[in-house]
């Protein structure tokens, strides 16, 4: 990280007044390294080409496809989008996978920081403790010993469908999210509570009116992997969902890709619309979605 | 992601049990965890001791499936393409996603820009992403090395069962460093940068300043990192359906792969739960030996 283009150095130290001549070896925060900004263009690269040959493949006809498939389109074929419009049956697959989504964010905020605040605030109860464990352990129980069984389950009660997925996602995302809610519930000072209580608030709308709004960060993190883990799953509605009618976007490309897969350009624009709701979300919410993530890192 | 829990103790209150209305908190969701975890969980290891097919009769075959499951080609081989597969992923991502967060933690211009693409893979699904993926290994990357007389990939790395599992490597570690990344950038900004100035001015070298100061002192993130990337590639899923359908042949099936394939449609139930069961405890195994070495070499600076 040393290497500095000469004339950058100087331009950036003439902008800069005293402080450098007085402690030459102090590394300048503001002094850009072109160097490195080159490297890390060139390795975003390997992110961008994939989107791009997405993007051109989908425009194509299926003559104009030969040779690397990173040429440009000669003539766009919007037609594509169409085709896989109605192939995929798009808009169905679109609201189930918007229905579940909403649904699992909603009730794991919900549900998943009521539990993890009767944990947190009763870790010294035996009882509480006990279960802290019991939801923490499952963290390392992998999926396939569950799937089997759970899927009859599912099939028996009736939950073969996307109400099912709500109830599972939750669930299984209960083990990570305590985890991380416990740790930063157990951060904020009891004394808040202890007034409210004082003041005739029950516990109940503490929760709501104090805890709750100050888990703020968290609920955002939460909510922000619960959201991406729950659009893009694809062996739990795999598994789960006998309904053709309730499959999930993921699912519509599986399924497409198995009876079309011949039909490059049309799947690839079917690619495409499944992957840009939530890349239109992430373009506006970027920074947002990043700084959330990264508080449930180091948090 | 928090390595311990932190914070002020709750303090002892008078009365001994806590009020009803904790409980009520998180009975709704515990009966649902029992319901739909524990129960199948139990259901699983209680059919691992079946013939169980998956539909019509079944009885008792007490640890036949776990002995069978020893002298089985198809699991060895599944265990073999899945640890390989999860070890070098594993070191492949931590090193990939460590050394881009360093850069965008540097000196450089639009980093919040930079920061923006580098996490993309993240939003995507792996589903599709790996039918792109699919596409590049099968068509583009052979006409490249056509053009450019690279005969050794002209052909579809894919296509062959000796480099099929160096596809699947590519395409998870291009989607998995994203989360990775941004976890180490989280850790590297607790670092305060008075200890690169003095290093700095003490003439230590950039390699230097990063083995004695970056690398131990993001050590926490480090650890989570190899324990998740690893506990994830284990059950590597939807890479290979998007990506090879475990072929060519049964190369690239990984374990989370044959007991889907196994058990829904192979009528090996039982068999595959047992399967299941022995993952379970690998999987815990290695987890725990992961945290306890990697959490002593933390401590150890």
């Amino acid at each position: 990280m040393t290497a500095t283009s000469h004339s950058a150095e100087r331009r950036v130290v003439a902008d800069r007044p005293v402080a450098d001549a007085d402690r030459p070896f102090r590394p300048d925060r503001r002094r850009v390294n072109w160097w490195l900004t080159a490297l890390v263009a060139v390795c975003a690269l390997t992110v961008l080409i994939p989107l791009y040959l997405t993007v051109v493949t989908a425009l194509k006809t299926p003559d104009q496809l030969g040779g690397t498939g990173f040429g440009l389109p000669t003539s766009a074929r919007w037609e594509n989008f169409a085709e896989a419009w109605t192939l995929t049956s798009f808009p169905r697959a679109l609201l189930n996978t918007g229905l579940v989504t909403v649904g699992t964010v909603l009730l794991t905020l919900v549900t998943n920081s009521m539990v993890a605040y009767a944990i947190a605030r009763n870790m010294h109860r035996r009882f509480f403790k006990g279960l802290y464990f019991y939801f923490i352990a499952a963290l390392f129980v992998p999926f396939p010993i569950i799937m089997l069984p759970v899927v009859k389950q599912t099939a028996i009660l009736g939950l073969d469908n996307q109400l099912g997925l709500i109830l599972l996602y939750t669930v299984y995302g209960l083990s990570f999210n305590i985890f991380v809610y416990v740790a930063f519930i157990r951060s904020i000072p009891l004394e808040l509570e202890e007034a409210a209580l004082t003041d005739g608030a029950t516990t109940w709308t503490v929760f709501w009116r104090i805890i709750f709004p100050l888990l703020g960060p968290m609920n955002a993190t939460v909510g922000i992997l619960t959201c991406l883990w729950a659009w893009n799953d694809f062996m739990l509605p795999l598994v789960v969902l006998s309904d053709p009618s309730a499959q999930t976007l993921p699912l519509a490309q599986f399924i497409f890709q198995g009876q079309f897969n011949t039909n490059y350009p049309v799947a690839f624009a079917s690619y495409l619309m499944a992957m840009a709701p939530l890349l239109v979300v992430y373009l506006f919410a970027q920074r947002w979605v990043i700084s959330g993530v990264m508080r449930g890192s180091s948090k | 992601m928090s390595t311990h829990v932190s914070g002020p103790r709750t303090r002892m209150r008078p009365e001994r049990r806590a009020p009803r209305v904790f409980y009520l908190m998180v009975l709704p969701a515990l009966a649902l965890f029992a319901v739909f975890h524990t129960v199948p969980l139990l259901t699983g290891m209680f059919f691992s001791l079946t013939n169980y097919a998956g539909y019509g009769e079944w009885s008792f075959v007490g640890l036949r499936n776990y002995v069978n499951l020893f002298g089985d080609d198809r699991i060895y081989g599944a265990y073999g393409f899945t640890f390989l597969f999860a070890i070098v992923s594993t070191v492949a991502v931590n090193i990939i996603a460590l050394s881009i967060a360093i850069a965008l933690n540097g000196r450089i211009r639009f980093k919040t820009g930079f920061r923006g693409i580098f996490f993309i893979p993240n939003i995507l699904s792996i589903l599709i992403v790996g039918y792109v993926f699919n596409y590049l290994f099968s068509n583009s990357v052979p006409a490249i090395a056509d053009a450019l007389g690279i005969t050794s990939l002209t052909t579809s790395i894919l296509a062959s069962a000796d480099t099929a599992w160096i596809g699947v490597v590519i395409l998870s570690v291009w989607q998995a460093a994203a989360f990775n990344i941004i976890i180490y950038l989280a850790g590297l900004q607790t670092i305060p940068t008075e200890l690169y100035e003095a290093a700095a001015l003490d003439g230590a070298s950039p390699w230097k300043q990063f083995t004695s100061i970056t690398f131990p002192m993001i050590g926490a993130f480090f650890t989570i990192n190899m324990v998740l990337s690893l506990k994830n590639f284990l059950q590597v899923f939807d890479q290979i359906v998007s990506l090879t359908a475990g072929g060519p042949g049964t190369s690239t099936e990984s374990i989370s792969l044959l007991i889907y394939r196994g058990g829904f449609q192979g009528g090996e139930y039982g068999y595959q739960t047992a399967n299941a069961v022995i993952y379970l405890f690998v999987i815990i195994a290695i987890s725990f030996i992961q945290l306890r070495v990697l959490q002593r070499r933390e401590a150890s600076f």
